[in-house]
């Protein structure tokens, strides 16, 4: 056997490799961005409030606009994860056969709920999809959203493309993440908020097993 | 009895299939693999404790091996 380093990553040397200490430096930065959102929108909106009480409802409107930036942000993680839909016959069945025997006992019931398959790793839990992955970080309280796909995987069964990225990740869970493209990072209730209610469930197993 | 498999537009395809002493199935199943990894797949052995190894040389000894293509950021 030869060394964990995933080839996509190894192409990418201009890429810094994701780790425990980037992921947080990350988070923090996604966390200063919402705030300096909030702030931005809602101190004018506070201040107009204490100037003319009778302009709330346009102090509202403003504040609403900074809340909409903030779910617009959580909607495009929660979107990218794209769960693989229930099998019909052909190429898919099989397909999901194959990944129902690599995630094992533990997870195929959830992946036949939800469209996710959940895996656990080192930087926290992550529940994978056809085009992207969310990581739930230890704690349950924190995720981050990647984009994250078979490069040429147009002609591929869903669960085919999920196979691919739960190979990806199992080979190397740093490479994986930073191959990955980031589009969100916050609170899990922001992005539970935005997903389907049967994926919903995924996030839930997904804290349990990261708390 | 071990496989060597590629994801592909069928959900899978067995490439080969080999066990312990049958030097003439491993010989055949060395040969895909090669070709497999010269049209740009790339290989994932499955460890028993369930994760994967990247590997450039078919792992003799492994139950299952996987032939997938890269990945990307989207």
């Amino acid at each position: 056997m030869e060394s964990a380093v995933l080839a996509e990553a190894a192409a990418m040397p201009w890429r810094r490799r994701v780790s425990e200490r980037s992921l947080h430096a990350e988070g923090r930065l996604w966390t200063l961005w919402s705030a300096g959102v909030l702030l931005t929108f809602g101190l004018p909106a506070a201040l107009l409030i204490w100037i003319e009480p009778l302009a709330a409802p346009a102090s509202a409107i403003f504040l609403g606009h900074g809340l909409a930036v903030l779910h617009v942000q959580a909607r495009r993680g929660a979107k990218g994860v794209k769960p693989i839909g229930a099998a019909t016959e052909g190429p898919q069945r099989t397909a999901l056969g194959l990944l129902g025997d690599l995630v094992g006992h533990r997870s195929r019931d959830l992946l036949e709920r939800t469209g996710l398959a959940l895996e656990p790793g080192r930087l926290g839990t992550w529940l994978i999809g056809q085009e992207g992955a969310i990581l739930v970080r230890p704690g349950g309280h924190r995720v981050h959203c990647f984009c994250v796909r078979v490069g040429e995987g147009d002609d591929l069964p869903p669960a085919d493309r999920v196979a691919h990225l739960l190979l990806a990740l199992r080979e190397d869970e740093e490479g994986f993440a930073t191959v990955a493209n980031r589009n969100f990072s916050g609170a899990s209730w922001r992005l539970r908020m935005q997903l389907p209610l049967h994926t919903q469930g995924a996030l839930r197993s997904a804290r349990v097993v990261a708390s | 009895m071990s496989r060597l498999i590629r994801l592909d537009r069928a959900g899978h395809t067995d490439l080969a299939s080999w066990t312990a002493g049958d030097e003439e199935a491993q010989r055949a199943a060395v040969e895909v693999f090669r070709r497999e990894l010269d049209d740009g797949m790339l290989a994932s052995a499955t460890l028993p404790d369930g994760s994967a190894e990247v590997v450039r040389e078919l792992p003799l000894d492994a139950e299952l091996v996987v032939m997938r293509r890269p990945i990307a950021g989207g």
